[in-house]
């Protein structure tokens, strides 16, 4: 079996896409009960200065 | 059919045209969540948020703390989709993709010394949004460092249509405009000839997603046994990926286009 055949066997046999989504979600989670998507809104609902060139 | 896919999206997902016209911004709630793509939520059409502009937010504050809601949304992205995003998800992507169909000079893939550069975009990553953003002062304020001084979105899609319709805005408009200007209009005319070079050198979400090509689930997979070495993939492949690492590279945008070019089915693009 070649390198590549192993190798992309490994890959279909873990699905590390779900593990770090799982991280993710988790992360959200956490990201949640700190209150940060609070201050992600708070943030995005006023003209970021910066961004546009004047701040 | 991705070109489609990608004006939808972009309309989809920059859809208030209340504020293209009052040149005020949108504050619904679905501005608590990131898109995937660079998207400035500066853009009066924005009905989400940008991931970058979020990440240099909670850099910005006094006490450094770990964005995990953000570090969420580039998980679950990334992990799902990797680079996707770029190809398929990124208005500034469209924007680019489109100014390169222009057919107004010879195409290029690559700029020269296209091996060196490449490393361009970490740099901006590393030493623009998370050093900058979180060590870089102006008086007692820390900057978000790269929306401030590169990101092209954020003037392309933010600050022309704002200022076009704000005159108060309009009024304050200083020497960092004209620099962020130079730059768009650097990167937009340069897109005509080369193959998405903001996307290819300078865009940190690239880099960030990059991570993930390699086990995303949005996969192109490339059977060995099957091809026959004819390259059609990689003369389709607009940034000239050969197949052997078109599916491990971080390059690598799925656009799709070494799929359709593959006579042999040996490239397929699965989720």
């Amino acid at each position: 079996m070649s390198y590549w055949q192993i190798f992309r066997k490994k890959k279909i046999e873990f699905p590390w896409w779900l593990v770090g989504t799982g991280i993710g979600a988790a992360f959200l989670m956490v990201g949640f009960f700190y209150g940060q998507l609070e201050e992600i809104y708070q943030k995005a609902i006023m003209i970021c200065l910066e961004c546009i060139g004047i701040g | 059919m991705r070109l489609i896919f990608q004006i939808i999206y972009t309309i989809l997902t920059n859809g208030y045209m209340y504020g293209y016209f009052s040149g005020k911004i949108y504050k619904g709630t679905t501005k608590y969540t990131c898109v995937p793509g660079l998207n400035c939520y500066s853009c009066p059409g924005a009905l989400a948020s940008c991931p970058l502009g979020a990440l240099q937010m909670a850099l910005n504050k006094r006490e450094i703390e770990i964005p995990f809601a953000v570090l969420g949304f580039f998980f679950i992205f990334g992990s799902i989709l990797g680079r996707f995003v770029c190809g398929w998800l990124c208005p500034f992507g469209l924007v680019q993709d489109l100014l390169h169909k222009i057919p107004l000079f010879s195409k290029r893939k690559q700029l020269p010394y296209h091996s060196v550069l490449k490393y361009g975009k970490y740099i901006v990553l590393f030493g623009m949004v998370i050093v900058g953003s979180a060590f870089l002062f102006t008086g007692f304020v820390k900057i978000p460092a790269f929306c401030k001084y590169l990101c092209p979105s954020g003037t392309f899609m933010g600050a022309i249509p704002l200022l076009s319709g704000n005159e108060q805005l309009r009024m304050q408009i200083g020497g960092l405009f004209y620099w962020k200007l130079g730059i768009l209009l650097f990167l937009l005319s340069i897109s005509m000839k080369v193959y998405r070079p903001f996307c290819q050198y300078l865009c940190p979400l690239g880099a960030i997603y990059g991570w993930f090509n390699r086990f995303s689930l949005v996969q192109i997979y490339w059977e060995k046994d099957a091809c026959t070495a004819c390259m059609a993939c990689q003369k389709a492949c607009p940034i000239d990926l050969p197949p052997e690492k078109i599916s491990v590279s971080t390059e690598c945008i799925r656009c799709g286009q070494c799929v359709k070019a593959c006579q042999a089915k040996c490239l397929r693009l699965r989720k």
